[in-house]
């Protein structure tokens, strides 16, 4: 995966709590077995009103989306953050997100930005007064800039800040732990289940 | 002094630090999450580590109609296709659509006694919080997460914090295990378990028979908390005992004095609690676009200007103008002309056996289409078994083959836009059962006496009518 160090660019504002999996990329989408193309997708019913804030040109290029608590509630659907990716976002910032949703987001490159909600509101207020507002989220330093907005801390929990910025795959640095795998694997009880092949 | 979720975490630990690297006893797959992970493992040249620790179905897709390999789509059918390739592939168990053991991957793994205490229990779905209620750690991760699980059959988890959720006392009658779940998440919040796991407990919880415990647990994740869990017990070894994967003789004697040691510690303590009287708790029903949304079956649709916070007020506002609702209606004066039973939330036995008592002698309403729909083929068959399809058919359901169905309306069971249904599944967003569905959740005997008044209603209701 490419490092992911900083994201900068104007912004989307979506000013709504509980934003859930199945607004951001309906299930019927789901039938796909391909990891890219989900662009189509996104917001697919909202994007149906003409006044829906995506498809205002004045946003068009955004790579951040900006919107309220418990973003991406909901399913554990990947294809949520892939439908964002495909579609040009890089970064979504709120002032909460869903547990699966956030643990889902590095691993397609995304950056969740935790910040405080009057940051958030202050970001929404900005990026909605003037599209051309340029926002810039340092992932190293863990701080979301907007001139004459905010100068602010955000939270990205320890694991995913160092795979972002270090580009690592997940995977590669698991199977390096392979004899603690192997060691802790043999203490697994003898009458857990196990699945049968050919069944 | 341990919780339940700490002690069933630590066992499985292998290395502490911000995220745990944490060993995955069983991993379940349907046919939706499942596809990128084996392309990915594919391309990078990668074996499954266990594949007999992984065990597949096919529920989202599967045409729940009759004959239902003949109604597939193309696009289905190709990930039906797709998943019976990497399954045979890398030797991994599958019950697909067609054979006996196919359902819905949340009912299947109980029925078969995959799901045991003190496991550790994964799915590339976030409805895995179902299998929490036999005492496991079991929660939903995405594709990228199934991918490294069947590579490494481990995960990367920040230790989460607990919650303790307590139902206290004897719910009103005619209240079910839906009605407690939804209430709950009505009190909590749907952010109200962020970052925790969830452990119910109280007299009102371990009153509850397994197929509600799933139920409640199943619910979790509508709160925000990646999974739910109720201690074992003697209701969960009845359940277990006999499985086809649950172990016996001198083995299950000792998995038992293990299992018995799954709880709570006295004096242990939660990061967050909860304390809800089940006395106050009567039939539900949702009335918004989250599952927070919901109030009792007696109530009305509220008014937004009654919600102090802001963001719930613009929440109410935007529901009530996508529900067509206005504030003050009463919850029985919304007609429905859909009705669906099923799902990973309401479709075992117990669930339809519920609903068929409700619909015994009865006619669903000449506007109502109503489906009945088996959480699993061996549901399907038992509920045959009882004569409860012909009780649903001669009430004038349709009685289906098990699926996702109309819970995430991917099969081509939907319900109309603009429409109401009366719904036994768990998630009531924007177009969830279909473009511009409106989805108000209750439980199955809700479901069942709303089909015959064809409107929102509770079994009591159907006391004067009958």
């Amino acid at each position: 995966m490419e490092p992911v160090t900083r994201v900068a660019g104007r912004a989307v504002p979506l000013d709504r709590s509980d934003v859930d999996t199945d607004q951001i990329i309906p299930a019927r989408w789901m039938k796909r077995v391909e990891r890219t193309g989900y662009a189509g997708g996104l917001f697919e019913k909202w994007r149906r009103d003409p006044a829906f804030v995506l498809n205002d040109p004045a946003y068009a290029g955004a790579s951040i989306l900006v919107s309220g608590p418990n973003f991406g509630c909901g399913s554990s659907r990947e294809h949520a953050p892939w439908a964002l990716r495909d579609f040009g976002f890089r970064a979504i910032i709120a002032p909460s997100f869903a547990d699966i949703f956030r643990g889902n987001l590095p691993n397609s490159g995304l950056v969740p930005v935790r910040a405080a909600p009057d940051v958030v509101s202050a970001l929404l207020a900005a990026v909605t007064a003037d599209p051309a507002t340029e926002i810039v989220v340092d992932v190293a330093a863990r701080t979301v800039h907007c001139a004459g907005v905010c100068d602010a801390p955000f939270e990205l929990d320890e694991s995913a800040h160092h795979r972002l910025v270090h580009g690592l795959d997940e995977i590669d640095l698991t199977l390096a732990r392979d004899a603690a795998i192997a060691a802790h694997e043999r203490t697994r009880p003898p009458w857990m289940p196990t699945g049968r092949p050919g069944h | 002094m341990t919780t339940l979720a700490g002690k069933v975490w630590d066992r499985h630990v292998i290395e502490r630090g911000d995220a745990d690297l944490l060993y995955i006893d069983m991993h379940l797959l349907h046919e939706l999450t499942s596809p990128q992970a084996f392309e990915g493992l594919r391309l990078a040249g990668r074996p499954v580590r266990r594949p007999d620790l992984a065990v597949a179905t096919a529920d989202h897709n599967v045409p729940t109609g009759p004959d239902p390999l003949s109604l597939l789509d193309g696009l289905a059918a190709r990930q039906l296709r797709v998943q019976q390739e990497n399954c045979a592939r890398h030797g991994i168990e599958l019950h697909p659509l067609g054979s006996p053991g196919q359902g819905v991957v949340h009912v299947i793994g109980p029925e078969l006694g995959l799901t045991q205490p003190g496991m550790t229990i994964v799915c590339g779905d976030s409805h895995t919080a179902t299998l929490g209620a036999f005492g496991a750690v079991a929660f939903g991760i995405g594709t990228s997460q199934v991918e490294h699980v069947l590579a490494t059959q481990t995960l990367w988890m920040p230790r989460p914090r607990t919650m303790a959720v307590t139902v206290r006392g004897t719910p009103r009658p005619g209240t079910s295990a839906k009605d407690l779940a939804l209430a709950i998440i009505a009190r909590i919040g749907t952010a109200g378990g962020t970052g925790t796991l969830i452990e119910y407990r109280g007299d009102a919880i371990a009153a509850l028979p397994m197929e509600g415990r799933m139920t409640v647990c199943n619910m979790a994740i509508e709160s925000g908390a990646r999974s739910g869990m109720i201690a074992p017990d003697d209701t969960t070894f009845a359940y277990l005992e006999g499985r086809e994967r649950s172990p016996r003789g001198r083995l299950w004697e000792r998995a038992l004095d293990d299992w018995r040691t799954l709880r709570t510690d006295d004096g242990a303590a939660f990061d967050r609690e909860a304390v809800i009287d089940a006395s106050a708790i009567g039939p539900q029903a949702s009335w918004g676009t989250n599952p927070a949304q919901t109030t009792g079956i007696d109530g009305t649709v509220p008014d937004p200007a009654s919600f102090g916070d802001a963001a719930e007020r613009a929440a109410a506002e935007r529901a009530l103008a996508y529900m067509d609702l206005a504030p003050g209606t009463a919850l029985r004066d919304i007609a429905v002309s859909t009705v669906f039973i099923g799902s990973c939330t309401n479709g075992r036995l117990a669930d339809l056996r519920a609903a068929a008592d409700v619909m015994r002698g009865r006619r669903v309403a000449p506007s109502v289409r109503a489906l009945a729909v088996p959480g699993s083929t061996r549901v399907k068959r038992q509920a045959e078994d009882e004569g409860l399809d012909e009780v649903f058919r001669a009430a004038g359901f349709e009685w289906r083959s098990s699926g996702c169905s109309m819970c995430v309306g991917m099969n081509g069971d939907v319900v109309e836009p603009g429409a109401h249904s009366a719904s036994t599944s768990n998630r009531n967003f924007e177009s969830r059962q279909g473009p511009g569905a409106r989805t108000h959740l209750v439980s199955p005997a809700s479901a069942a006496a709303s089909a015959v008044l064809g409107h929102l209603a509770s079994a009591a209701d159907l006391g004067e009518v009958r």
